[in-house]
């Protein structure tokens, strides 16, 4: 949709907008943090074995290490 | 009218309009409602007899806001740090340097990854966008732009292209070809038309679209082949500095991030936009979805770095010490989403526990300001790059 931008419009228009908008995020559906935090934890330990930024990569699997000693510029 | 109305005429501004006139002191059943004529004829035909004035729709507004920091206050029943307490700790960080890529003669504004895991293309003040490979640290392509200050880069989900821009309002897509002398820029193709300056840009989940944010306070989807806009997302009331698309498991909504200090959450079909967080007490640099797609960390000049849940549809977490006093510019999370990378203005990167809260390590390395910061696909290592012209990759 083509909507105008901010200082375009009428402060009412502006009003209007925010209104609309309001209206919208007061009857979103939302969950408590005891349950939707709790979800992010759970995902995040189940994904914990394969984040090798914390379990570490053994040197000779790892294409970063061991270190260049200095850089090529083509 | 009903006939309960009589009238008095003073000057100052209509309700209405706001314009400075001579006023019809109107009072509807006992609502005192101050039109100049021209509104009062206008409402009088439009048959708006309950006066949707300034101060009502105001009044209204006021009221919501309130309705929904109390739906929002109702469900935060606890606090995530709490939550991850049960949580392991995570054992001690061996990060640092492993690669420096050098070759930029000014600052490097921004980078991304290619999906094999190795190519990086990074952009810059001066103009130019470089791809590289970042095991042998080798140049592959170079390109000079028309414009200088190249904000936005991004890889093709193909890895056969790149899409880049800046000052010049546009982002533009250059085909690459495994012929490294072949010219660049002649086959370059202009995408996106923005009327202010590009501050982000990325390929949707081909080569087909992109998704672009700029300092014209609008974000917008673009067909590459025909350069048509699709979708356009009006709601920022200033600059937009950054984007980032929800990942694809989780549907098709992307997240942006302001100097209105607003993060919108916003439907790609719909345009519309279905969440707005603004806790944040200054511009919102960068913006990064949790890899679940539940929820997304952002950065700020405001020093800190927050995690927003869009489920609970609130500010979850905030990273921040007082003694990092500077703007945070770039921040990403591992692949598990246990750690959040940021990258600040006074060189260091820091490294935070997103789900304990705390920060478990500072990287010093950068000479200048860190300005963006990626984790590879595979997520073994991260790029950053900086205003110090040079880009490194830390693992």
């Amino acid at each position: 949709s083509q909507g105008k931008m901010a200082r375009d419009m009428s402060d009412i228009d502006i009003l209007k907008m925010e209104l609309e908008q309001l209206k919208k995020e007061v009857s979103t559906p939302r969950e408590p943090v005891s349950k939707t935090s709790k979800d992010i934890m759970d995902w995040c330990e189940a994904a914990s074995g394969t984040d090798l930024l914390i379990t570490g990569v053994p040197d000779d699997k790892n294409p970063y290490k061991p270190e260049k000693g200095g850089c090529i510029i083509t | 009218m009903c006939d309960q109305t009589f009238l008095a005429i003073t000057f100052g501004p209509c309700d209405s309009c706001s314009e400075n006139r001579p006023l019809m002191n109107l009072y509807i059943k006992t609502e005192p409602i101050n039109y100049c004529s021209l509104c009062m004829e206008i409402m009088a035909c439009q048959g708006l007899a309950s006066g949707e004035t300034l101060k009502s729709l105001k009044a209204e507004s006021e009221t919501l806001r309130k309705k929904l920091e109390e739906e929002r206050k109702k469900l935060h029943d606890v606090e995530l740090e709490k939550v991850a307490e049960k949580a392991e700790a995570l054992g001690e960080l061996n990060m640092k340097t492993r690669r420096t890529l050098k070759g930029h003669g000014n600052k490097v504004l921004c980078m991304d990854w290619c999906k094999d895991k190795r190519r990086i293309v990074s952009s810059s003040q001066d103009g130019k966008v470089i791809v590289w490979d970042a095991f042998t640290t080798n140049k592959e392509h170079a390109v000079t732009m028309p414009t200088t200050w190249v904000m936005a880069c991004a890889y093709a989900p193909s890895g056969c292209a790149i899409a880049c821009g800046g000052l010049d309002n546009k982002c533009s897509v250059y085909p690459l070809s495994l012929d490294k002398d072949e010219n660049l820029a002649a086959k370059k193709k202009s995408v996106a038309m923005h009327t202010n300056y590009l501050s982000g840009c990325t390929f949707t989940n081909s080569d087909m679209q992109i998704l672009t944010s700029s300092g014209d306070g609008t974000s917008a989807l673009w067909d590459v082949e025909s350069g048509q806009l699709l979708q356009s997302f009006h709601g920022h009331s200033a600059d937009v500095l950054t984007l980032d698309l929800a990942p694809s498991e989780t549907g098709n909504t992307f997240v942006s991030g302001g100097s209105d200090k607003k993060a919108n959450v916003w439907d790609l079909r719909s345009g519309q936009n279905v969440q707005s967080f603004d806790t944040h007490d200054s511009d919102i640099n960068c913006v990064k979805y949790y890899p679940s797609g539940d929820a997304f960390a952002s950065a700020s000049d405001d020093s800190t770095c927050r995690l927003f849940d869009l489920r609970a549809d609130r500010e979850v977490s905030i990273y921040s010490k007082d003694s990092i006093m500077f703007g945070a510019a770039s921040v990403d999370f591992s692949l598990s989403g246990r750690l959040l990378f940021a990258g600040y203005n006074d060189y260091t990167i820091n490294v935070w526990d997103v789900l304990k809260g705390t920060r478990v390590a500072i990287l010093f390395g950068h000479e200048n300001r860190v300005s963006s910061l990626r984790v590879s696909p595979d997520g073994t290592a991260f790029c950053s790059g900086s205003w110090d012209n040079t880009l490194r990759i830390w693992a």
